[in-house]
């Protein structure tokens, strides 16, 4: 079995590539060790994919166990998480389509939607605004907002926002070009900052 | 520079990646554009909230459950 090599350019070998030479030695505690590094951002991935829970639990699982099976096939020249996104992004669509039945769904599509990127509500925020609601009204107000963005949208910004992927490794996960992550990302943060004006915004007279 | 040409790197403004030329220019607009300060303000403060308020948690119990179920399968070895 071919030795990974460590990714060209980095001068220690990312951690992972111990890990996964083991797994790919037989040793399923160190598979273990990569499920419990990455399984939270990978069920949220799912999530925003799929947009229901029981798909993304399925999703979570076939992704971990299709990337067990072909570990033999990860060349190491790319990160494992990457590789690992790219399928897990994969399983969540084929449940999504599988719901979806007949209907084509895509992250590849450069979708343009009605709002487009151009800024209307140029109203300030209450400082701190989140702070005007409890933790399950801000969850609810969040889920909701991110929830109607194009799943290419979402994925885009969870994977350079929320979890601080490079540009260069969101496109190799996703399988798209630097400038598509780089417009969908612009995208992303202008819609979601639109729609979060509704519930952030100063508002007269101290109401909520 | 116009309001249109700020927003065309807002997001290298936010992920800091400008020169120093440029992040001049885009300062000078924000001083005299309080609609640009405002977007760009908003737009770093949605980001900062996704990231501080994790939606889509996984909870322990159904973590532990799909961790032994993925698990059993990989010590099975398909």
């Amino acid at each position: 079995m071919a030795a990974i090599q460590p990714i060209a350019g980095e001068l220690e070998p990312h951690p992972d590539v111990a890990l996964v030479e083991r797994a790919r030695a037989g040793d399923v505690s160190a598979y273990d060790a990569l499920v419990r590094k990455y399984d939270r951002q990978i069920f949220r991935i799912a999530q925003h994919v799929t947009q229901n829970r029981e798909d993304a639990e399925d999703a979570m699982q076939d992704a971990f166990l299709k990337a067990y099976e072909k570990l033999d096939q990860f060349q190491g020249n790319s990160k494992f998480y990457t590789w690992l996104v790219r399928i897990a992004v994969n399983e969540s669509l084929m449940r999504l389509r599988k719901r979806r039945t007949g209907r084509m769904v895509s992250i590849d599509e450069d979708v343009e939607t009605e709002e487009g990127s151009v800024p209307r509500d140029l109203a300030d925020w209450a400082p701190d605004p989140e702070q005007n609601y409890t933790q399950a009204e801000l969850g609810m107000i969040l889920e909701k907002t991110i929830k109607g963005l194009p799943p290419g949208f979402k994925i885009v910004f969870e994977l350079r926002d929320v979890q601080g992927l490079s540009t260069e490794d969101t496109a190799e996960a996703l399988g798209l070009s630097i400038p598509a992550v780089k417009s969908r990302l612009l995208r992303a943060r202008l819609q979601l900052r639109e729609r979060l004006s509704r519930y952030f915004r100063r508002r007269r007279g101290g109401e909520k | 520079m116009t309001c249109t040409e700020f927003l065309a790197r807002l997001d290298d403004l936010i992920d800091d990646s400008v020169t120093p030329e440029i992040r001049a220019e885009l300062q000078t607009h924000l001083h005299r554009c309080g609609h640009c300060e405002v977007i760009l303000n908003t737009t770093r403060k949605t980001i900062e909230i996704y990231r501080s308020h994790e939606i889509y948690d996984l909870p322990a119990s159904l973590r532990d459950r799909l961790h032994a179920a993925i698990m059993a399968r990989c010590k099975k070895g398909f």
